[in-house]
């Protein structure tokens, strides 16, 4: 049984301006173990995700689907129940642990939090179980006296980490985890997200739009774009050889130095992401597609298969139906 | 990053016939930006009831100034029933001289929202001069400007003004005078703090950079930025002063010449409105002080959300 | 180590701040126009030879040069306490005598209502900053714009009119009732009643403000991170709230609590007057009256002192809840 398994999920934020599907009919599984790199510019729907699998969203936020953790539909829990599976079942790795962050509140005390609120220990305990979490992520334990100010950002992200590490969850949702850091910092973080993910046997869900990062930290990787899960498959395959325009393009615009594709011009993707409420017809990727087709406006793209447990929903995938003047 | 001009595409508008000059680009934006403006204003609907109110009363003040409005001279009003309860003849009964409150009322909005739009503007232009300078020229020019303001933060506004009335007199001038110089720290503080919020975004280090001399890099850069705020704050700076003016009145420092709502309430309370019950003479020119800060809280308040968008709709 | 400095400074930065005052006071008093003697003069409605105003000048230490003997002079007598004699109220009585009769009356009258307006106003403001958009806080909202709208004199009067007037419940002026001589609990009771009115005009007259203030302070406190994170821990609502939130929205409003005391004691001399409390303010009232200068520079130091020290403490207050001015 996978421990996240994500069906139909819709997500539709109400403003003054009108209802903003952010999420449309996403389904994806995450086995123990596993790590699911979640990719995506800006405004794809990929942090929305993250707040529905533990059901964080405001009260008028109208959410749909299933979410089973650990078996449990998230979405159907009662109030109580929520609350304990809560960090128990899947924790988040917040990003910019800038205002992550309760600035008055010790580190320690944070942490010990978690751990307490579901009566994982009394006091004192906790407060050593605070310290050997942080010691954990590589920070001696006598900081969980300090005040979130007093670490620079990576070692706050270092303690976003062992926070979520602190109740022992079955997933962890890494969002953003490293986009706030500079280059080094971020490159220490993450070998210690994969060490960590390794040593632990935890699953997890990877969210960012560097996808760089992703191809070093995931075993799947699912591409996002306009709400909707685009292109699915292994890692290392879906980014050499991508299927789908729009991840073509995304891994173009990451240079690797050495690499010999990348010699020549660098690429970017012109244009931007679609407004959720101005979503264009037929497939959604279409007006910005470097390989549209006449056929592409008018039909509704799902991920068909492209290769070995691969998916894509484009009209060039190997399983796409036939359609009339697209060539294969 | 933000800047002051909205986006050329925002909202399509044909260009003029003739040149398109560099003067005339900027005219266009910011008469766009002001259609904007008044748009997102009128969809507060505190805005718009403060905008209604604000407008009733200027117009009262207007009405005053030409003249119309009753008489306010006890002399002439010899005939009329003294201290009555408001009736159709009365619509705000009469004072202790027969004199119609509505009259007085009226009289008074000339003067109270003539001193509050005064006073304000002189503590505006005073606050904002010494904000600028202080947030301007960081050292210890700023150090010195910034403890004196808050020095004066300290000291109790009324306090100040009993004794400079006490010792300057008591005419309408110098009361302007004393509202003014005693309630600048507020705005020079703000405007302060908005300079140095705007010091730190980088195009006034790149202008800087290409070598504009200093006043240019002021007046091209950080005033557009930070005449939103001073203008949001003037609205408040406005009512505070009405208030202000109001108490110095209540304390029986107005001047005697001159009819305000605060003189007025001064007079019925002296003269033993509460023991006889009249309370049309006080409640009157009340409502009146009471409505017109209100109208500005809201239009303040309406302002501060659109010039500082945040969103709280979530 | 960080904490002590960070007193200190607050501290020196009082200490320096009440020795500018004390100049500013002693040249403001100095801007008399014509001399002091010649306005004594012809206050007590005497005529006195040029040569026994020569004598009086000297007497006062008018004779002296202003900078430094007369202005040491005047520093020297006011930390010392010696701040003259009235002129006009009760001539030759030591202003110090007249103001410690009635600091008392003052001090608990301004004491308890900015206490209870500032807590009242906090509870509000938490309770409908939490149930936003509610009943309760639409009409708090409504009612504490109304209320910052008026003046302080204006709600005095308005209570006095309902109260006194129409329903006679409290009495109309005073601060006990001269005729009764009660002593031990009847006094009290009857220090209470009259008090009761002016403590409810100052009480109400600030807490719109602080409600307004608290509320918009716990708005923007709950967009941040770290409120998701600490409901993503699993922690219950309510210690969400406590915890998190208000720990952390006090702190502006804390600082913009402490910007309003200059007019919470403007608001005292008003008040008093239409209660015809007999305070300090009235006292300020009465020397403006009479144009009786040492006691009205007396309270003039009042007040400002008053001032001061409320700011000391709002600021120690704030040192104490915010561990980011403590570190160095």
């Amino acid at each position: 049984m996978s421990v996240l398994s994500v069906r139909d999920l819709n997500v539709t934020y109400t403003t003054k301006g009108g209802d903003v599907p952010a999420v449309r009919g996403v389904s994806f599984d995450i086995e123990k173990g596993r790590v699911l790199g979640l990719a995506g510019e800006s405004g794809c729907g990929k942090s929305t995700i993250a707040g529905a699998i533990l059901r964080l969203h405001s009260p008028q936020t109208k959410i749909e689907g299933t979410v089973l953790l650990d078996g449990q539909d998230v979405l159907a829990l009662s109030p109580g129940k929520l609350r304990a599976a809560r960090w128990t079942g899947a924790s988040i790795v917040f990003q910019g642990a800038l205002h992550a962050l309760n600035p008055v509140q010790r580190i320690g005390v944070q942490i010990a939090e978690a751990i307490r609120v579901h009566g994982m220990a009394g006091e004192r305990e906790a407060f050593v179980r605070a310290g050997a979490l942080v010691e954990q992520v590589g920070l001696p334990s006598r900081r969980i006296d300090d005040y979130p100010h007093e670490l620079s950002g990576g070692q706050k992200q270092r303690v976003m980490i062992a926070m979520a590490l602190a109740c022992n969850p079955s997933l962890v949702i890494a969002d953003e985890p490293t986009t706030a850091l500079d280059v080094m910092v971020q490159a220490q973080v993450l070998q210690l997200l994969r060490s960590l993910q390794h040593d632990l046997g935890l699953a997890m869900l990877f969210i960012t739009h560097d996808l760089s990062v992703l191809v070093e930290v995931s075993d799947d990787l699912a591409i996002m774009y306009a709400g909707r899960i685009v292109e699915e498959g292994p890692a290392e395959r879906v980014f050499r050889s991508p299927v789908h325009p729009y991840t073509k393009a995304l891994a173009a615009a990451f240079p690797e130095i050495g690499d010999v594709r990348f010699r020549g011009q660098p690429s970017g993707l012109g244009g931007d992401p679609p407004d959720p409420q101005l979503i264009p017809s037929g497939c959604p990727f279409h007006p910005r597609c470097a390989e549209v087709t006449e056929v592409c406006p008018t039909i509704d793209p799902e991920l068909w298969r492209a290769g070995e447990g691969r998916t894509a929903a484009c009209v060039h995938a190997e399983g796409a139906p036939v359609f009339e003047g697209v060539q294969r | 990053m933000t800047t002051t001009e909205p986006a050329l595409a925002d909202a399509p508008v044909a260009p003029p016939p003739g040149r398109l000059t560099p003067r005339k680009v900027r005219w266009l934006r910011r008469r766009r930006a002001l259609g904007r403006f008044w748009r997102q204003y009128r969809a507060s609907g505190m805005g718009m009831f403060g905008l209604v109110i604000l407008t009733f009363f200027i117009l009262m003040a207007i009405y005053s100034a030409l003249g119309y409005g009753g008489s306010t001279n006890p002399i002439e009003t010899l005939q009329n029933p003294t201290l009555e309860p408001p009736s159709l003849e009365f619509p705000l009964g009469t004072d202790n001289n027969g004199i119609s409150v509505l009259s007085l009322v009226i009289k008074g909005s000339k003067t109270s929202l003539l001193v509050g739009l005064i006073a304000s503007v002189i503590s505006m232009v005073v606050g904002t001069l010494i904000g600028m300078a202080a947030g301007y020229r960081t050292g210890w020019a700023d150090t010195i400007l910034m403890f004196i303001t808050n020095a004066f933060i300290v000291i109790p506004w009324l306090a100040l003004a009993i004794v400079l009335a006490a010792l300057l007199g008591q005419n309408l001038w110098i009361i302007i005078m004393i509202i003014g110089l005693t309630s600048w720290p507020g705005t020079a503080r703000l405007v302060r703090a908005q300079v140095l919020s705007v010091k730190e975004r980088t195009y006034v280090e790149r202008s800087r950079a290409l070598g504009g001399p200093g006043s240019h890099v002021v007046m091209k850069h950080i005033l557009p930025n930070v005449m939103p705020v001073i203008f949001a704050n003037t609205i408040l700076t406005i009512a505070i002063a009405i208030l202000s003016e109001s108490a110095l009145s209540f304390l029986g420092l107005g001047d005697p010449l001159n009819i305000t709502w605060g003189t007025v309430i001064d007079q019925a309370f002296s003269k033993g409105a509460i023991t006889i019950g009249a309370w049309w003479w006080l409640i009157a020119p009340s409502t009146c002080i009471v409505l017109v800060v209100l109208a500005s809280t809201m239009i303040g308040f309406a302002f501060d959300e659109i010039v500082n968008p945040r969103i709280r709709e979530r | 180590m960080g904490t002590q400095r960070y007193l200190l400074g607050k501290l020196a930065q009082v200490l320096l701040t009440l020795l500018f005052i004390l100049a500013f006071n002693f040249f403001l008093f100095r801007l008399m126009p014509g001399d002091p003697v010649t306005l004594l003069v012809r206050q007590a409605g005497a005529t006195l030879s040029a040569e026994q105003q020569d004598e009086l000048r000297a007497d006062l230490g008018l004779d002296k040069p202003m900078f430094p003997d007369q202005f040491l002079d005047y520093m020297g007598d006011t930390l010392t306490l010696n701040l003259g004699e009235s002129t006009i109220i009760d001539p030759g009585r030591p202003v110090t005598e007249i103001f410690v009769e009635r600091m008392g009356r003052s001090l608990i009258l301004l004491m308890t209502s900015t206490i209870a307006s500032i807590v009242l106003g906090m509870l509000m403001g938490i309770y409908g900053g939490w149930r936003r958009g509610g009943r309760f806080d639409n009409g708090s909202m409504v009612t504490s714009m109304i209320l910052y709208s008026m003046p302080e004199y204006v709600l005095g009067i308005i209570l006095l009119l309902l109260f006194s007037n129409v329903f006679q419940i409290f009495p109309t002026s005073g601060y006990i009732d001269q005729v009764a001589d009660y002593t031990g609990i009847a006094y009290v009771a009857d220090y209470v009643n009259h008090m009761m009115l002016p403590f409810w005009t100052l009480t109400l007259a600030y807490l719109g403000e602080f409600y307004l203030v608290m509320r918009s302070s716990l708005l923007d406190v709950m967009g941040e991170e770290f409120i998701t994170l600490a409901r993503a821990k699993g922690v219950r609502e309510k210690y969400v709230l406590r915890r998190h939130a208000v720990r952390n929205a006090m702190l502006p409003t804390v600082t913009l609590i402490a910007l309003s005391f200059a007019f919470v004691l403007g608001g005292a001399i008003t008040v008093e007057l239409v209660f015809t409390y007999p305070g300090v303010g009235l006292l300020s009232y009465d020397a403006l009256q009479n144009r009786d200068f040492p006691v009205l520079q007396g309270t003039f130091l009042f007040f400002t002192l008053a001032v001061l020290i409320a700011n000391l403490v709002a600021d120690l207050t704030y040192g104490y809840l915010d561990p980011r001015v403590r570190t160095a």
